[in-house]
């Protein structure tokens, strides 16, 4: 039979806590959720009274309960914001189409102003016309580089001071795995931050309300409360390398739940030894976008497009970057290193 | 020998898509003479639901991590996960977490 909400004792439980392993009826769960959203805002001070903040929006469940909660924060602790949606049209048929128009009633239904902003306008590529260049392979490392800048430009464009994405625990967890596995120190020692330094050129700062939000709850409460979202799998994220990651996480939660914010803190504790070679944030010399190479990689990756060298973007060719950017002609040995693969 | 029950399943967050698109069933567990319970569902649907890709939805005994499973709504951790002993008009309902958000 099930137990007893561990909280008020009246109702009966409806789901276990992965995070404390409480049990909650659904009043209790909806409060506790709200109000550990409420207390990361309050404690990182993720905001100010009086700015307007971008909440990036895809449709999915994420953005879909971050959306509800930050307006429903808003109101109950008069936070002062004033909230809008951003959302990014990759060009991705079948899939993005569908969530834009999630988005949409989304829109409606938390009644925010909402600006949709496409690769096709920002870059002249859609993600399905990138696919067919690059392959079904490193297809992802396109779509985030471009995603992030496109977020910026619609914030930019919108005005707002600040960007806040749905990254729940479960991302922020298996990116900490990715970048151990890849060896990426430096992304690892930013990775856990919940929000982002703010210098640059056209580039907003952003937070994550949800940092500390497991997937789960993020699911039964958008499921509880009826809430509207799209749920398929992007089409093109089968052979992504974060699907490794999370196979193995989830295999991990469901041994021992709390693992998730474990991988978290030990992310954030995360020191390193005094001498370890760290990249220094510049500015792109071609569009002045933030970079810590001569040119950013969203230049890199669209001058490998545009050249027919899709390849550009991908593994570690920081040489040629010279090279391109004074137009230099590449040999032949180079240009072949950088076509796309012949199946 | 118990009666013949009733279950009405729901698949969500995507689970749906390995069942036709379809996302309810009501379904009839045959007679039999042990209770039924959730191990023996999640066999029953795999040998009479599922239409493809059975490794995205039962991993060994028990579903796929990342599938959540609510049963009258209330999260089967709750109820016994799979030692459960369903009955008739038991709502089950199985939503998937594994896509983007």
């Amino acid at each position: 039979m099930p137990a007893q909400c561990s909280s008020c004792t009246e109702k009966r439980a409806v789901l276990k806590r992965p995070k404390t392993g409480h049990s909650l009826c659904k009043e209790c769960f909806f409060w506790a959720f709200e109000e550990e959203v409420h207390q990361t805002i309050v404690a990182a001070e993720l905001f100010k009274s009086g700015e307007s903040v971008g909440i990036a929006a895809s449709g999915g469940k994420d953005s879909t309960v971050l959306a509800h909660v930050m307006k429903l924060l808003n109101e109950r602790y008069n936070y002062g914001l004033e909230l809008m949606l951003i959302s990014v049209d990759e060009g991705i048929t079948g899939y993005r189409d569908d969530s834009l128009e999630t988005v949409k009633r989304n829109q409606q239904q938390y009644e925010l102003p909402l600006k949709i902003v496409s690769y096709e306008e920002l870059y002249g590529w859609t993600m399905d016309a990138i696919v067919k260049q690059v392959g079904l392979k490193n297809n992802c490392t396109f779509c985030g580089v471009f995603r992030r800048q496109a977020l910026d430009r619609g914030a930019v464009m919108l005005k707002v001071d600040k960007i806040c994405t749905g990254h729940n625990a479960d991302d922020v967890a298996e990116t900490v795995l990715m970048n151990v596995l890849r060896g990426d120190i430096a992304r690892l020692r930013r990775c856990t931050a919940i929000s982002t330094s703010s210098e640059g050129e056209g580039v907003v700062p952003r937070c994550k309300p949800l940092k500390y939000a497991y997937e789960k709850e993020i699911v039964l409460y958008a499921y509880f409360k009826k809430l509207d979202y799209f749920s398929t799998e992007c089409i093109y994220s089968p052979n992504a390398y974060r699907g490794y990651a999370r196979t193995f996480l989830k295999d991990l939660e469901s041994i021992r739940p709390s693992t998730i914010i474990d991988i978290i803190h030990s992310g954030e504790n995360l020191s390193v030894r005094e001498g370890v070679k760290m990249p220094v944030q510049g500015t792109c010399s071609r569009c002045g976008y933030i970079s810590s190479q001569a040119l950013c990689k969203s230049c890199v990756l669209l001058e490998g497009l545009n050249r027919g060298l899709p390849k550009l973007g991908i593994g570690k060719h920081h040489r040629l970057h010279d090279k391109i950017l004074s137009q230099q002609p590449l040999t032949d040995k180079e240009e072949r290193k950088l076509k796309p693969v012949d199946f | 020998m118990a009666a013949p029950i009733e279950i009405h399943l729901e698949f969500g967050g995507g689970a749906e898509l390995l069942f036709n698109g379809i996302k309810e069933h009501h379904v009839t567990l045959p007679s039999q003479s042990e209770p039924w319970d959730m191990k023996q569902l999640l066999v029953w649907i795999q040998r009479n639901l599922l239409k493809e890709r059975p490794e995205l939805f039962v991993q060994g005994d028990s579903v796929r991590p990342g599938i959540l499973v609510l049963i009258n709504d209330a999260d089967w951790e709750l109820m016994g996960e799979l030692e459960y002993q369903l009955q008739d008009r038991d709502n089950v309902v199985f939503i998937s977490t594994l896509h983007g958000g």
